[in-house]
């Protein structure tokens, strides 16, 4: 272990805001990413069931 | 349009990956290879981020703040191959008259812009403590915001049209024209002396630590999975989409 506590990780040599404030970004791109693909796909299985009902 | 596809049908006629330029054919091989690359970005960045944090050394003159590279580096070097992918199946699809090519092309586009606004925001939050400014004008990120610029022209161009051919071939050409802004920002820093260091990583020699290296890469590898699984989900999600009456499709959307 390179960190003494995880206080000394989470603080990031007193760097935690820019550190965290990156890697949280990705996150949150990445989840919204995901749910954007899975809003999209259910609109487009709803939108072609419709087409294959009315004849 | 349809003369063009049957005409390039004969050309290819006969080789193997013609087959998979076919949407019913390609989309259940899309969803292996989607499933293939979610398991590779979990693993991969598990290990990335854990040798990132972990193993890693504190930088001699940066301290801790360094260790945004991980994902910093791997976002912007996303960010341009996966133009070059898209530029490349529009130009395909321009040339071939291929549906599938400007599926692919439209399914890369979001991840590719959302790669670039990963690399500018961590970006700034790196240069603020290292250079003591969230922003500047500097050529390299000047021509990375080009480049999300592009992405968001291409995607609106490619809805702003009712006929769907239209908006196919106006975005291709944005994309093809836009390609000449990849180079530029892959050797910006050698052209121009501006702020953005140069690359710390080339071949045969490096001036990182190996396994700050080995974290970065291994993270870069993360993000490349995670890339070609959320655009094979978008492709079939497009799929769907523009084959909606096709009676195939009915059987393999379960």
């Amino acid at each position: 272990m390179i960190w003494e506590s995880w206080s000394a990780f989470w603080d990031m040599g007193g760097r935690g805001f820019f550190v965290w404030g990156s890697y949280g970004a990705l996150l949150f791109a990445v989840i919204a990413e995901l749910v954007s693909l899975r809003s999209a796909r259910k609109a487009a299985i709803q939108s072609m069931q419709e087409t294959h009902e009315t004849p | 349009m349809a003369r063009t596809e049957q005409q390039s049908n004969d050309k290819f006629a006969g080789r193997w990956f013609w087959r998979y330029a076919s949407p019913a054919t390609f989309y259940p091989l899309a969803g292996k290879i989607e499933k293939i690359g979610w398991v590779l970005a979990v693993l991969l960045a598990v290990i990335g981020l854990y040798m990132g944090f972990f193993v890693a050394p504190t930088d001699a003159t940066q301290g801790e703040v360094y260790r945004v590279i991980f994902i910093h580096v791997p976002a912007a070097w996303m960010t341009m191959v996966i133009y070059l992918a898209m530029a490349f199946w529009a130009g395909t699809g321009l040339v071939l008259g291929t549906r599938l090519s400007f599926m692919m092309s439209h399914a890369l586009a979001p991840t590719g812009a959302i790669m670039a606004v990963v690399a500018l925001w961590t970006g700034a939050l790196w240069g603020r403590p290292t250079w003591g400014t969230y922003w500047v004008w500097d050529a390299r990120i000047t021509s990375t915001l080009i480049l999300f610029f592009l992405y968001v022209g291409y995607m609106a161009l490619a809805a702003a049209f009712d006929d769907k051919k239209k908006g196919d071939r106006a975005s291709a050409l944005i994309a093809l024209v836009g390609a000449i802004n990849v180079p530029i920002i892959y050797f910006s820093v050698k052209w121009w002396t501006t702020l953005h260091q140069g690359s710390s990583v080339r071949p045969g020699s490096s001036s990182m630590a190996t396994t700050m290296l080995w974290a970065m890469l291994i993270m870069t590898f993360a993000f490349w999975a995670y890339c070609v699984a959320a655009s094979m989900h978008r492709l079939r999600t497009q799929i769907i989409e523009r084959e909606q009456g096709a009676a195939w499709l009915k059987e393999a959307v379960k």
